[in-house]
């Protein structure tokens, strides 16, 4: 009886400490003090400021928000494209090439930010190219790459080895076997690929902070770090924090009852 | 001149330094049903693959209807493939399935429906064109994957072992229903299979092949009756294959008897080796028209018939089948007639290596260096030795011999073993023993100096 409540204490301790910044973060979206941690309060103001854009530095908010998306989907689709196509050439490949091939494609997931960012920096001046969204992309697509192939793969190996040479049989060139046999069977490979790379490149700020150059572009974890920097938060960044955070926990609930169903299906 | 629809002319295929096939010749006339037949490793599923373009040769020609497709990738072959294990689109149904190919060819629609129906009604799975291809059993999904080949109208439908995943009774069912389309469409099968029952039952002609080359092509009756070396005979059916002297034309000597038979022109007291089916040995029930005779040493019970192992008076073993039982320690009379003893051309009779002189009483070969006997030929020299069958002995341990190998073949000839070791060096050494070995065994090779003949000095 003892034993069983510590495990549960500690389960919920575990999950309390996971979860408390999260919760600390939401309830003081609720309260107009400047100054986080300060209960003034209940109000929805923070709310009503940030949708109607009525506050101070609002626009430079928002398109932080709007970039912070746009690269990350653009990242994603570029990454997924690239990732996949290079899954079933290196799953295609035989024995020490492949291995060797694997080596180098899991060296840059362990790789830290800061080196990814500043030798993406080095090489983007070295090559004179410009920074900016583009090269912001680019580093992202190089850091999502890598996770695409991983997700991508398992689904090449349970696959049955005749199928590409099945679709050839029955007169499909290569490109119509790769679009009409392998990419449907390849989906859920790509779409946690995809998923993955989204959320990474959301959340990226090392990275992007050493290749977004100095015409002013930021994303949210840009905007953050040198808003913090002028003097505190904005506070409407709590409800923005709050908001993102359950809309992923949506999709999240959404994507496993799914996957429970087809599951249930299945047996 | 005769019109075939597939002639494979000189083909050969290597896998890195590895050859798999060696000058492969096959001819097939429109409409046959003919069967690559052979163990694992033989090469037969890799023809397959050449004539459906999954693979390039490295020589030789494939001719359809006339026309080299050797340059034209799969998907602009005539052909269809049956895999074996069925490779459906899994993301599909079974009509998206059959209706793939017709679809890359932009066949109306209304054309599509009624070629999925006709195909679906022809492999006797009408009502199933909506289910998910996983929902369906083994011989069902196969089913579909023949109708989806089918439906394309190929002039040739290659088959790649389609039965083997699927069980004893399915697969017999399969084999009739498969011998059915067959005969109602008129089309071309080139079936690959390791089953020589499947072979024997479903073909007009079977190719048999072993480490890939072709060992005899014929039709099922021929390869069963007449086969051309022990290979085909051991591969094929039960068999009794003994070592023999053809005396004169029709009278040849094995297991230490003269027999009558219907062969000729092997020459006088020529070694052979003999084929005698199990069911060909007769028991004379009337002891005086036996020719031999022997003791039953076993007798087990196979449904139709009963299977014996007699030992004759002359100290050989026999297969022999017999509608009637017999108690162990039987004394029976034996008679087999001329027309069911099969004579073949021996293959070899000793083998023979290239070898390098070392000193005065070394040979390098086979990867290893042997004692022999003392020679005066110049060390560094290439020679050619040979061995007896029966005089190489065989070690349990690779590293107590000379050199090392493994058993890759085993024939029992009556009264002894012959053996194919496959050494190191991927060279075939000979052997006649008492022994049992198994196959895959890995062995040392020692050979007593006294039994290596130098017979050959080459020149260069």
């Amino acid at each position: 009886m003892m034993k069983k409540f510590i495990a549960k204490a500690y389960i919920w301790l575990l999950l309390a400490l996971l979860y408390a910044p999260l919760l600390f973060i939401a309830v003081f979206s609720f309260t107009e003090s400047r100054v986080l941690g300060n209960w003034t309060g209940f109000s929805v103001k923070l709310y009503q400021n940030l949708f109607l854009a009525k506050m101070q530095g609002s626009a430079t908010l928002l398109s932080a928000l709007e970039n912070t998306l746009l690269i990350a989907v653009i990242a994603a689709m570029l990454s997924t494209m690239l990732g996949t196509v290079a899954a079933i050439g290196i799953f295609n490949l035989k024995g020490r090439k492949r291995q060797t091939m694997n080596l180098l494609n899991s060296i840059p997931m362990v790789n830290p930010d800061i080196i990814t960012g500043v030798s993406l920096f080095l090489l983007f001046v070295f090559l004179h190219i410009s920074q900016g969204y583009v090269t912001v992309i680019l580093a992202h697509v190089t850091f999502c790459t890598p996770y695409v192939v991983l997700s991508v793969m398992p689904r090449l190996s349970q696959m049955n080895p005749n199928i590409y040479e099945a679709a050839m049989d029955l007169g499909a060139t290569p490109f119509q076997a790769l679009v009409k046999v392998m990419v449907p069977m390849l989906r859920p490979g790509m779409v946690s690929g995809f998923m993955l790379s989204f959320t990474m490149s959301l959340d990226d700020f090392v990275v992007t902070f050493f290749t977004r150059g100095t015409i002013g572009l930021d994303t949210l974890s840009t905007y953050i770090y040198t808003d913090a920097r002028k003097g505190g938060l904005t506070p409407e960044l709590r409800p923005l924090m709050t908001l993102i955070f359950l809309i992923i926990l949506i999709l999240l609930v959404i994507i496993n009852v799914r996957q429970a169903k087809t599951q249930k299906k299945k047996v | 001149m005769e019109n075939y629809i597939i002639d494979i002319q000189h083909l050969s295929k290597s896998f890195g330094d590895k050859k798999v096939l060696r000058d492969i010749n096959i001819k097939v006339r429109k409409g046959e049903f003919v069967t690559l037949l052979g163990p694992s490793g033989c090469g037969k599923t890799t023809i397959l693959r050449l004539i459906a373009g999954f693979l390039a040769p490295n020589e030789g020609t494939i001719l359809l209807d006339g026309k080299d497709i050797g340059n034209l990738p799969p998907y602009q072959r005539p052909l269809n493939t049956v895999f074996q294990r069925y490779a459906l689109f899994p993301h599909l149904d079974v009509y998206d399935n059959i209706a793939f190919g017709l679809k890359l060819k932009n066949v109306p629609q209304k054309d599509i429906d009624a070629k999925v129906r006709k195909v679906l009604r022809l492999v006797n799975m009408e009502d199933y064109e909506e289910r998910d291809v996983d929902s369906l059993s083994g011989g069902q999904q196969q089913r579909v994957a023949i109708a989806r080949a089918l439906v394309n109208k190929p002039k040739v439908l290659l088959l790649d072992e389609p039965l083997a995943a699927l069980d004893l009774k399915m697969r017999k069912d399969m084999q009739i229903e498969l011998k059915e389309m067959h005969e109602k469409l008129g089309i071309t099968f080139v079936y690959v299979t390791h089953d020589q029952e499947e072979a024997l039952t479903l073909s007009d002609t079977i190719v048999v092949l072993n480490e890939g080359k072709i060992q005899q092509v014929g039709t099922p009756t021929d390869i069963y009756n007449e086969p051309v070396n022990s290979f085909v005979a051991d591969f094929i059916g039960d068999s009794n294959i003994l070592d023999g002297t053809m005396l004169c034309d029709r009278k040849v000597k094995f297991i230490d008897e003269e027999f009558d038979c219907v062969d000729e022109g092997f020459g006088e007291n020529t070694p052979v080796e003999v084929v005698v089916r199990p069911e060909d040995v007769n028991i004379k029930k009337d002891k005086s028209k036996a020719q031999f005779f022997g003791t039953v040493t076993s007798c087990t019970f196979k449904g139709v018939y009963y299977q014996l192992f007699i030992n004759t008076d002359k100290g050989y073993e026999l297969m022999v089948q017999d509608y009637h039982k017999f108690e162990v320690g039987d004394r029976v009379g034996m008679q087999i007639t001329p027309e069911n003893i099969q004579v073949m051309h021996k293959e070899r009779t000793c083998n023979s290596f290239k070898a390098v002189v070392v000193d005065s009483n070394h040979l390098e070969m086979l990867g290893g260096v042997f004692e022999c006997c003392k020679t005066d030929i110049e060390p560094g020299t290439k020679v050619r030795a040979e061995v007896d069958f029966d005089k190489i002995d065989l070690m349990d341990h690779q590293d107590e011999g000379s050199a090392a190998g493994q058993v890759h073949s085993i024939i029992y000839k009556g009264n002894h073993y012959h053996l194919t070791i496959l050494t190191d060096k991927r060279k075939h050494i000979f052997v006649n023993t008492n022994d049992v070995w198994d196959k895959r065994d890995l062995v040392g090779i020692r050979i007593e100096p006294k039994d290596i003949k130098i017979v050959e000095v080459n020149e260069d």
